[in-house]
């Protein structure tokens, strides 16, 4: 067994004893890069150097006796809308293509801060928008299960590095699912936080109140790992949380005796594959079996959140992406006769369809004499669903649904339907629009032999809860598959 | 000519002094080297956040206190998005429906009257950049350092009906802004500024003319020349049978004319919506309160005392209370007790005013206490000495800070306003001069003038001149 195949929680066991060197790891990473990256396509920049420095660093650290954070030298791939100091983040679109931050984000800093060997930028939507990795400006990025197939989004790079053994973990953000999708797509563990845990610091913003940077790795105690580095108060974000944040890895427990799971009925519908919902029915019924107990729930504003989440989200953006302007940073355009002029053509030429189409939208929702009926209309409809979430934490401790309604569709199959593409995210936006943490989870593969997710739900800031119960779910099947044979490797 | 009434509404922007900008810990200084004072956050880099400065809270509630607001202790902000090149963001991050002060007023004199001016809100909001232009390069520069600086807007109602009234009204909002400490008001450097809405409508009319909204107003008397022009255009439409259309317009104060900028139906679309990076801004009841009782007497309350307590002319007045260390030292001499307020006034509006001019100092600079002015003012009110040899103890005392009573001694300068001494010195004079008496009684009565001078000489200048004058007027009319 090839080092790139281990998890995070062994890697660091074998770090510690000297079983290996962060070098050895690092280099068989970049290794396992180079075989499978021109099929797979996750990263948009790999910085092999850097990895290589860092890894040596590390190496030197062991040597020295000095004590070290247990991600030390683990190899992790960055989404590329997290400020990197020095490395280019491009956001996958034209506008950013060339810009390089000069300062870290909150999280790139605790990454670099334990030690972690960044191996370089991950692919993704342009500007964190779409479910297919599709709309990245750079290139496309293939499910490791089956080339063919889209690897979700807009985390897409995030969840196919891990799956494909490009990267150990990987940080992804999530607004209206986008760790979450592409983990279940990619069979894959990924956790989107509650809002308020981890610092959006240097994250390049879609939709500020959604927004959340999480962790994606191949099993629930990685996942833990590097959230409990990620978390944390920083006064640099005034919608941060101060509170104490625990070690979610070390205090891990499967035990679900007496764990009230619920299960929302409206999450089960028209529009939901068989084959999703009876393996998420039997991963229901192997909770019970453990001693779990199982409810049903009704959150019955569920069918407002995609109208909901689409126009809060894109007001958001509207406002977040006017600054790409072509004034300071980014792409300018080349020829233009006036100030607005080059506004205009800058943004056509350096903005994709899709995030155009959302620009717009937002544009039109907060515009004089739409406002009330579209905005403010959705803020309400954001409450009710918080309302009902908490009321139903009030009968249970976790919800359980599916992450997606289907496994992956094949590239190029939902591009020309943006309202089809838009109903992927319809298991997912309800806890973006609620601040809600969530984990999603492998749950078997379907007929095309594709992997489906399981979604848990937990209450604000029981983060550990909810790592609880999906660590519970790793123990019952017996550990997660999260490795893609990939198709065509052999080629 | 029909006969019109003005109708003003004033909204004035000014710069807060807080240490540092508003969402980051860049200094908030004026004129420093071009885009030194700047970070990611006020340069609008992706990724970056706010953070609200608390200090700037506390300010504009200070400002909510002295202009008798009702404070929001909860609100929000808001973005308002505009594409600029001198605002990074391309929104800037205000205030809408919800602002931190609002329902106030403001009452100040005018022609000596108490006029009052309804304040509709203050809120709170971000400064932008500057645009440059060089002659060594074809297009426009940026400089971002003002990104971020702390701003109040103050909106008035529409009460104001003078451009005289309007001057007043901005002297007041500007004398309170010092008093309290919260902005340097250099209107040079552009720390306050502001957009003025004027309308007219026939006397007696129950409803408003149609505003126009002036921007690039730039100091107060460019304010009251904009009104005036800008009245007396209207007027003009209106007499011409034509209609005033509401729009904004551009002072050009060097022109002396005001230009239409855009028109309603080009209004621009802020699209304000919460500003979702931000928490809502809660301030609790005793941060409030302690705010409040930090204020100290504004300078309209104490000029509305000045001229009803003390009996200063309301010109005096104002003079007085809108200079902070001018009313400090007045308020503590008054407070003594020792001599007429009305003399403090004259002395500070009169050789305190001139040595503080001619040498470039404040007067808290100057060695000056009111103790030691109240003991000269004393001295004079008594006869002890002339009000000249009063000046020269005032040269010394405002250099040296001695006793004037030392000073009196030690120059000698103390007068004789003894009846005898005087008609013994008044009846040797007249027996030398003859000459003039004879003048006097043939009516040229400069001859007075000579005789009281040879008097004051006879007693090396120690005689009280009053008292001169009158013994010699008496003796020669005998």
């Amino acid at each position: 067994m090839r080092l790139y195949e281990k998890n995070a929680s062994e890697l660091s066991e074998m770090l510690r004893a000297k079983q290996c060197s962060a070098s050895e790891l690092c280099n068989d990473v970049l290794d396992r890069i180079n075989e499978v990256e021109n099929e797979i396509g996750a990263f948009v920049t790999v910085d092999a150097e850097g990895a290589k420095e860092n890894a040596a660093r590390v190496d030197k650290a062991i040597a020295d006796g000095e004590k070290l954070h247990p991600l030390a030298g683990i190899p992790i791939g960055i989404k590329d809308n997290i400020s990197t100091k020095g490395m280019r983040t491009t956001c996958s679109s034209r506008m950013l293509e060339n810009y390089v931050p000069p300062f870290d984000a909150f999280v790139a800093d605790k990454v670099k801060s334990a030690g972690m060997t960044i191996l370089g930028k991950m692919n993704m939507d342009e500007f964190a928008m779409g479910s297919s990795t599709e709309t990245s400006y750079m290139h496309l990025t293939r499910n490791p299960h089956n080339t063919e197939c889209v690897p979700g989004g807009s985390s897409g790079g995030s969840a196919a590095a891990v799956a494909a053994g490009e990267a150990v973990v990987t940080l992804g953000s999530d607004t209206g699912g986008s760790i979450r999708q592409p983990a279940a797509l990619c069979g894959v563990v990924g956790m989107k936080p509650t809002y308020g845990s981890v610092s959006r610091y240097g994250l390049v913003a879609f939709a500020s109140s959604l927004d959340q940077i999480g962790p994606m790795g191949r099993s629930v105690k990685d996942v833990a790992m590097v959230q409990s580095l990620i978390c944390g108060h920083d006064p640099m974000d005034a919608t941060s949380k101060n509170m104490e944040y625990p070690d979610y890895a070390a205090g891990l427990n499967e035990n679900v005796q007496g764990l009230r799971i619920g299960i929302p009925k409206e999450y089960f519908g028209n529009g939901i594959d068989d084959s999703v919902k009876s393996a998420v029915m039997e991963a229901v019924k192997q909770y019970e079996s453990n001693g779990a107990v199982i409810k049903e729930i009704s959150l019955p504003s569920t069918e407002y959140a995609i109208n909901t989440y689409y126009i809060i989200a894109s007001a958001e953006a509207s406002s977040n992406l006017a600054r790409f302007d072509g004034v300071k940073y980014g792409y300018r355009a080349k020829d233009y006769t006036n100030l607005i002029d080059m506004y205009e053509k800058t943004r056509s030429e350096g903005f994709g369809d899709e995030v155009k189409r959302r620009i717009m939208l937002g544009t039109f929702v907060l515009s004089s004499g739409y406002f009330d009926a579209y905005y403010k209309k959705a803020k309400i409809v954001q409450k009710n669903i918080s309302q009902e979430f908490s009321n139903a934490f009030e009968q249970c401790d976790i919800i359980a649904t599916p992450t997606v309604p289907a496994s992956a569709f094949k590239i190029g199959e939902n591009i020309g339907d943006p309202i089809k593409m838009y109903y992927n995210d319809v298991c997912t936006v309800t806890v973006n629009i609620a601040g809600l943490p969530a984990i999603s989870l492998p749950c078997g593969k379907d007929g095309k032999g594709m992997p489906m997710g399981l979604q848990l739900i937990g209450d604000k800031f029981t983060e550990q809860k909810l790592l609880n119960a999906a660590y519970a779910y790793e123990k019952m099947c017996g550990g997660f598959d999260t490795l893609a044979k990939i198709t065509g490797e052999a080629k | 000519m029909k006969d019109y009434e003005i109708v003003v509404g004033l909204e004035v922007h000014a710069e807060l002094n807080t240490d540092s900008k508003i969402y980051c810990n860049c200094k908030n200084a004026f004129g420093l080297e071009v885009n030194s004072q700047v970070c990611p956050v006020c340069m609008g880099m992706p990724g970056t956040l706010p953070t609200l400065n608390s200090k700037v809270v506390d300010y504009a509630i200070k400002m909510g206190h002295a202009l008798n607001c009702k404070i929001n202790r909860v609100c929000k902000q808001d973005r308002k998005n505009y594409f600029y090149p001198d605002l990074p963001k391309a929104y800037q991050i205000s205030q809408a429906d919800v602002p931190l002060c609002e329902n106030g007023c403001l009452e100040f004199m005018v022609d000596g009257e108490i006029k009052k001016v309804r304040i509709t809100r203050i809120h709170i909001e971000e400064d932008a950049g500057k645009l440059l232009h060089d002659e060594s390069f074809a297009g426009s520069l940026v400089d971002l350092n003002r990104c971020g600086v702390p701003l109040i807007e103050i909106v008035s109602e529409p009460d104001i009906r003078s451009s005289a009234e309007a001057k007043a009204y901005l002297d007041t909002i500007k004398s309170i802004l010092q008093y309290i400490g919260i902005s340097d008001c250099k209107m040079q450097e552009g720390s306050i500024r502001c957009d003025v809405n004027v309308s007219v409508n026939e006397k007696g009319a129950k409803e408003f003319g149609t505003r126009s909204e002036m921007k690039n107003v730039n100091s107060f008397s460019a304010a009251v020349r904009g009104i005036e022009y800008e009245a007396k255009r209207q007027i003009e439409v209106l007499e011409a049978g034509g209609t005033v259309a509401q729009e904004t317009r551009r002072w050009d104060d060097a022109k002396g004319v005001s230009v239409v900028m855009r028109s309603k139906e080009d209004a621009q679309d802020y699209r304000y919506f919460p500003e979702p990076d931000m928490l809502t801004i809660v301030v609790d009841e005793e941060r409030v309160n302690k705010l409040k009782e930090s204020l100290p007497e504004l300078p309209n309350i104490k000029i509305k005392r000045y001229v009803s307590e003390l009996g200063l002319s309301q010109t005096d007045a104002v003079l007085i209370a809108e200079a902070m260390d001018k009313s400090r030292l007045f308020d503590e001499a008054v407070a003594l007790n020792m001599c007429s307020a009305k003399n403090i006034s004259n002395w500070i509006l009169g050789d305190i005013s001139k040595y503080v001019n001619e040498t470039g100092k404040t007067i808290d600079e100057t060695e000056l206490t009111a103790k030691n002015l109240c003991v000269l003012i004393q001295q004079i009110e008594k006869n002890v000495i002339s009000n000249s040899a009063g000046k020269k103890v005032f040269q010394v005392i405002v250099e040296d800070g001695s006793d004037p009573l030392k000073v009196i001694e030690e120059k000698g300068l103390a007068q004789n306003s003894d009846t005898g001494f005087i008609e013994e010195l008044v009846k040797e004079v007249l027996a030398n001069n003859e000459k003039s008496i004879n003048d006097y009684k043939n009516g040229k009565t400069n001859a007075l003038g000579y005789l009281v001078g040879q008097c004051m000489k006879a007693s090396k200048g120690k005689a009280n001149p009053g008292l001169v004058k009158e013994t010699v007027t008496k003796m020669l009319n005998d």
